[in-house]
């Protein structure tokens, strides 16, 4: 099968315009005889399923949380981006454009990117008017901050909570449409498999939490808006439901998963502090603009509990023997590098032994000289609430010594595959948000996660999917098609055979080993070697986990641990496709970074000749190796250049 | 450290529930209380006993999933912080500790710790937003909002819908959620169109949820995780009276 | 009527009826004592003033009547709040712990009913005289007009030396009342300050003026009301300064 993106060709700039007067209009007084299926309540999920709602479909709309209110959305600190340039910086659709297409390295498709960055002035118009509480300037006007490397303040934010607004704003809009009756909402709901029917997504089946009860739901469309996977690593900064079940049921359905091998390394995280750790905290990249990022010149000056090093304490080490290893190799951006440049070489000095940590796994981020420079007041205005936020989860205080922080697994770029309608090479399947590959290529930019979200769900999809349903005409929907019989009887199997097995090791020891084995060869820095020893391992691991897990309780009841046991399951599915992602690709770019593929001095070197494509896979079932389907990416807009930030 | 924990247990609504005694070994200073009771449910599953049920998700205090009562004090009594970022080093070696679900009518207990907030969102459903079709907004800048009250309004909407203002409550009420949401979209020109009428119903469905009357205790501005101030009741009391003398009906 | 009628019934509209009641008790309270405290002026002073209330029966009528139906309102709402909080929380905590209640908030529900009895025993005590040794109602003399007493009942209500009843009797009442007083003032303390958030006087600017406002004026109150007893104890007022 050949992957159509279905853009629109022709000029950039009208492509969306032109795309959308070609498009079906469903009549509205025929739009409640559609059913449609929204897996998902974040900020795409919710902001589909309101706008559908409002338009006068029949949505169906689903989320594992006892409130659609609770996605992971709510947890995005720093901003959303917007072309607006109300700051007079010369900003423009075009620079937005042109940033995102970098900062993904290449790998994203210009015209979806286009289309962001227009839809991303409507966003900042409909949330206002939603009533999110924007950070404002004296005058009354909306202020901006940069972010991420970014040479322009383009970013709006509600202090270090824009997704938790964002996601309210949205939760609303999607509340007014449940009171009106045009969406039903289902919490504490999860989706276990896809149901295709003739080809084209017309159904899921799902478990209730609560009560264990496995559900068939039929509809003329399913959108998925589920989320990213980085939880496949265990430690991450993602919330703990986060999971890869829903696309990867999808995957198992025909649906083809795009770049599973990008996934973004946050820079600035709390380090671990111990082996019962069980989440991340990401500390805002703003930390970056006033702190400076430092190591030890002597190892044995770092401390490391795992190894028995006591080292120095921080305020100790003389200046002539700490490495500012950013400022060093990079005298341009210094501390502000982009994302995965910074956290690749908090490895580097950690692996060379240097970190300064419980295991070793932290470099200092030091606010001494801001206080000279800016006073701990203004600091403390600045960072306050992250320094508080630290002091309560490690115990230390940022004002006495400096941060230590290290990069942890924070965002999945891969996704499903979808065209510029979203819509995946299952027809009548569309996916949204982080859950689709489609945006960011091979590298995400700060504060443009919950653009694509917003611009997915409120804006793009409420069109497409009018077209597909127009096209296909009201169809009658039948739980009774054997489909849904036979996928229902493969979820009942499925969760059976996890209650027998019995065994003897935790859910959780199983996911902590898969993550540490994929957070060690298919992490920060990959190689050939190490992603086929991974290739061994994971079936090994999988094997074991269906003979060994323990879950107790029963089928029919609230079972948290049989949750995560099927998560898991599907974690150790993906895994695989993941690594071999990584291992085909061989070329480094953004979030990937292979070590046989880079300049001498050591950064990342890109391959436009052999790699400029989107990998998309295909199932072939479990122990069976996925066919690989290329969509080649085609630059008309933007010059293909080599990202320095020396 | 060594703990005792006495955890409540119930198998569901409908169950009388009891309290468990268990032993929690070896505990870190460094974990976070949540993480301590993932230690203690690891045992349990390898026993093949049924775990401790509590909620919980972004494990960083935003997504509000989390919470329920360590000795008597929501979220554990910390300043601004919830359970799930509450750390062991707020306790000592050989603490007894009691720990409850938020008890409340209108929150039952779905299972041990974990229960239905769903009223809350209800309450939202009434009227907790502002009536903007998708695609209809003006320019964002085409109102200039003072920062003043720009930055209140977020100080209202910072809420994250825990429902500790109403465990703490002696009376179970659930003013300082629902006034936190009528006071930010009330002091934004974005909400002034149906500011009234959405104190009105809001209002009616919190009572019909079955909350209690609000004592102005001020507890649960305590023991509010994100800080919300009880002014937020003060201001919904009183657009609830204007509307009143405006005659409205919702 | 519809809306009036939902209003009356819902949780803040009877919170809101239970501050505008109290706030009306809250004024007669303050008035009812400035009145009082002419004792200090002397007996006549006081009686005039007793007599001056008197002489409009149909005014001292209505004024009665508002207040019976204020209290009935008032604490009509309070027992139905009060069983609507209880509702709430069928099943209680093991252990609860109290973070900014204040001892005066937590017991609104035991200083009303007690205030109850004590405006009962009140009005037995020193305006029907059931309970009082010896009250004098006022009397419209030969002249034409109108003497009252309260100046001497007071005294006797208080006076631990008082013809028909016992010491022990007369030190009783003084610290029910002085008690009772106590109550009012934590009642008030608390009531006028909840007052204003019922009623959305609030401002994040003015909150404290308003905890201070409460407790300044709870304190006079109770310093102001118990003042009368005991001067009566001490002799300060009494038989000698009558006439
Ligand atoms: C700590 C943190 C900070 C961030 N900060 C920023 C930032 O400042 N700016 C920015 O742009 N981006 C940021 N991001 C990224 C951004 O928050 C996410 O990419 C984005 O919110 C994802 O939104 P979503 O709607 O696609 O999915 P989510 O918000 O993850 O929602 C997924 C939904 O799917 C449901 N779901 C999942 N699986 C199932 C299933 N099997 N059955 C039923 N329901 C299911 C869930 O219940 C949930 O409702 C941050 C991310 C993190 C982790
Ligand atoms: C001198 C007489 C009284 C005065 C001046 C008075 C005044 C007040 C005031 C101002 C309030 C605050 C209202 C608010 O919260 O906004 C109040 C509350 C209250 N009153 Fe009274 N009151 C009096 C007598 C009583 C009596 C006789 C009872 C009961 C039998 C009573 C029971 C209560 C209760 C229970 C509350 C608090 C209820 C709550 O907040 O949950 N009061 N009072
Ligand atoms: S007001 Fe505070 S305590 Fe109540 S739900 Fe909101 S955040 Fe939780
Ligand atoms: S788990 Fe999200 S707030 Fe505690």
């Amino acid at each position: 099968m050949t992957l159509q993106s279905n853009a629109p060709g022709g000029d950039i700039e009208t492509a969306w315009d032109r795309h959308r007067f070609d498009m079906k209009v469903v009549n509205p007084a025929n739009k409640r005889k559609y059913t449609v299926i929204v897996v998902g309540t974040g900020l795409a999920g919710a902001s589909a399923a309101a706008t559908m709602g409002e338009l006068g479909y029949n949505v169906l709309n689903f989320c594992f949380q006892d409130s659609p209110r609770r996605a992971h959305s709510i947890a995005a600190q720093g901003g959303i981006n917007a072309a607006k340039n109300y700051q007079g910086d010369a900003d423009s659709v075009f620079r937005l454009f042109y940033d995102t297409i970098k900062g993904g390295d290449f790998r994203a498709r210009e015209e979806n990117v286009y289309r962001l960055a227009q839809i991303s002035n409507n966003i900042i118009d409909q949330a206002v008017a939603q009533g999110v509480p924007f950070a404002r300037e004296y005058g009354g006007l909306l202020g901006n901050r940069s972010f991420g490397g970014a040479l322009v303040s383009r970013t709006f934010y509600s202090q270090g909570q824009t997704g938790q607004q964002l996601l309210l704003g949205a939760y609303q809009a999607l509340s007014r449409q449940i009171q009106a009756g045009t969406v039903k909402i289902f919490p504490r709901t999860e989706m276990q498999d896809l149901v295709v029917h003739d080809g084209h997504a017309r159904g899921i089946i799902t478990r209730h939490l609560v009560t264990g009860k496995i559900e068939r739901w039929a509809a003329d469309a399913v959108v998925l808006a589920t989320g990213g996977y980085v939880n496949v690593y265990f430690l991450s900064t993602n919330a703990m439901g986060s999971n890869v079940t829903a696309t990867w049921r999808a995957t198992r359905r025909g649906a083809y998963f795009a770049n599973p091998c990008y996934t973004q390394i946050h820079p600035t995280c709390i380090p671990v502090s111990g082996g019962y750790q069980s989440k991340l905290t990401l500390m805002s990249e703003s930390l970056r603009n006033d702190g400076r990022v430092w190591v030890p010149k002597n190892a044995e000056d770092a401390w490391n509990a795992k190894a028995a090093k006591v080292g120095r304490h921080p305020g100790d080490i003389p200046e002539s023997d700490r490495d500012y290893y950013l400022e060093r190799r990079y005298p341009t951006f210094g501390n502000l590098v982009p994302r995965d440049v910074a956290s690749r070489n908090a490895k580097l000095v950690c692996d060379a032994g240097h970190g300064v940590s419980f295991e070793g796994n932290g470099v200092y981020l030091d606010f001494a000289d801001a206080y000279e420079r800016l006073g701990r007041k203004e600091v403390g205005e600045r960072y306050g609430n992250l320094f508080d936020m630290y002091q309560r989860i490690t115990g230390e205080s940022a004002y006495e010594q400096p941060m230590r922080i290290y990069p942890a697994p924070h965002y999945a770029m891969g996704g499903l595959w979808v065209d510029y309608n979203l819509q995946s090479n299952v027809p009548g399947l569309f996916v949204l948000g982080e859950a689709n590959f489609s945006d960011h290529g091979a590298n995400r930019l700060g504060a443009s996660a919950l653009m694509q979200g917003l611009s997915d769900g409120y804006f793009v999809l409420p069109y497409t999917i009018g077209h597909y349903l127009g096209i296909q005409g009201p169809r009658k929907s039948s739980t009774d098609w054997g489909e849904f019989a036979q996928a229902e009887e493969q979820v009942t199997d499925r969760i059976n055979k996890l209650l027998s097995i019995k065994g003897k090791r935790t859910v959780d020891s199983f996911h902590r080993e898969l993550g540490l084995e994929l957070w060690n060869n298919c992490g920060m820095a990959r190689n050939r070697h190490d992603l086929t020893t991974l290739l061994g391992r994971i079936p090994e691991i999988r094997a074991e986990f269906w003979e060994n897990v323990s879950v107790p309780g029963s089928a029919g009841d609230l079972n948290q641990t049989l949750e995560r046991a099927g998560r898991v399951a599907d974690f150790l599915e993906f895994a695989e496709v993941m690594a071999l992602d990584a291992r085909q690709r061989e070329e480094s770019c953004g979030g990937h970074f292979r070590v046989e593929h880079a300049t001498e001095e050591g950064e990342a070197r890109r391959d436009d000749v052999n790699f400029r494509y989107v990998a998309a896979w295909e199932y072939q079932g479990v122990d069976q190796k996925p066919t690989m389907h290329k969509e080649q990416l085609e630059f008309r807009y933007v010059k293909l250049t080599q990202r320095s930030y020396k | 450290m060594n703990l005792t924990l006495h955890v409540w247990r119930q198998k569901g609504p409908s169950d009388v529930g009891q309290f468990q005694t268990f032993q929690a070994t070896g505990v870190s200073k460094d974990q976070s209380f949540l993480e301590m009771l993932d230690v203690v449910n690891d045992k349990l599953e390898l026993a093949g006993k049924d775990p401790i049920v509590f909620e919980h998700d972004c494990r960083e205090g935003i997504c509000g999933c989390c919470g329920f009562m360590v000795n008597g004090k929501a979220h554990g009594g910390q300043p601004e912080t919830t359970v799930c970022q509450l750390h062991m080093r707020s306790f000592s070696d050989g603490d007894e500790l009691i720990i409850e679900p938020w008890r409340s009518a209108a929150f039952p207990v779905v299972k041990d710790l974990m229960v239905d907030r769903s009223a809350f969102d209800r309450i939202v459903q009434a009227g907790g937003y502002v009536s903007v079709r998708t695609g209809s907004a003006q320019d964002a800048n085409a109102i200039p909002i003072s920062k003043e009250i720009a930055d209140r309004a977020f100080d209202s909407a910072a809420c994250i819908g825990c429902g500790a203002c109403v465990a703490s409550c002696p009376n179970a009420s659930a003013m300082l959620f629902t006034g936190a949401k009528i006071n930010h979209l009330g002091l934004l020109p974005q909400g002034q169109v149906e500011r009234f009428s959405r104190v009105q119903a809001m209002t009616q469905q919190m009572d019909a949820e079955g909350f209690g009357p609000c004592s102005n205790h001020e507890e649960c501005e305590a023991y509010c995780p994100k800080g919300i101030p009880v002014e937020v009741i003060g201001r919904m009391n009183g657009d609830l009276l204007k509307a009143q003398l405006r005659g409205r009906d919702s | 009527m519809n809306w009036f009628m939902r209003f009356a019934k819902s949780t803040i509209g009877l919170k809101i009826t239970m501050a505008i009641s109290g706030l009306v008790l809250f004024a007669f309270v303050i008035g009812h004592m400035v009145g009082n405290l002419q004792v200090f002026l002397g007996a006549s002073a006081l009686n005039h003033y007793a007599a001056f209330l008197q002489s409009e029966q149909l005014l001292l009528w209505i004024a009665r009547i508002v207040l019976l139906v204020l209290v009935v309102v008032h604490i009509w709402s309070s027992v139905v709040l009060t069983l609507r909080a209880k509702v709430a929380r069928p099943q209680g905590y093991r252990k609860w712990q109290s973070k900014a209640s204040t001892y005066a908030s937590r017991t609104m529900r035991v200083s009303g009913p007690i205030l109850l009895l004590f405006i009962i025993f009140h009005l037995l005590h020193l305006t029907i005289g059931s309970v009082h040794p010896d009250l004098q109602h006022c009397a419209v003399q030969a002249s034409g007009d109108l003497q009252c007493f309260a100046y001497q009942n007071v005294s006797a209500a208080f006076s631990l030396s008082t013809a028909g009843t016992t010491a022990a009797i007369q030190g009783g009442i003084v610290a029910f009342y002085i008690v009772a007083m106590l109550l009012l003032g934590m009642h008030l303390g608390h009531g006028a300050y909840s007052m204003f958030r019922t009623l959305g006087l609030t401002n994040p600017r003015y909150d404290k003026m308003a905890r201070a406002f409460a407790t300044a004026v709870a304190v006079i109150i109770v310093v102001g009301n118990c003042s009368i007893p005991l001067a009566v104890l001490t002799g300060l007022v009494g038989q000698a300064g009558g006439h």
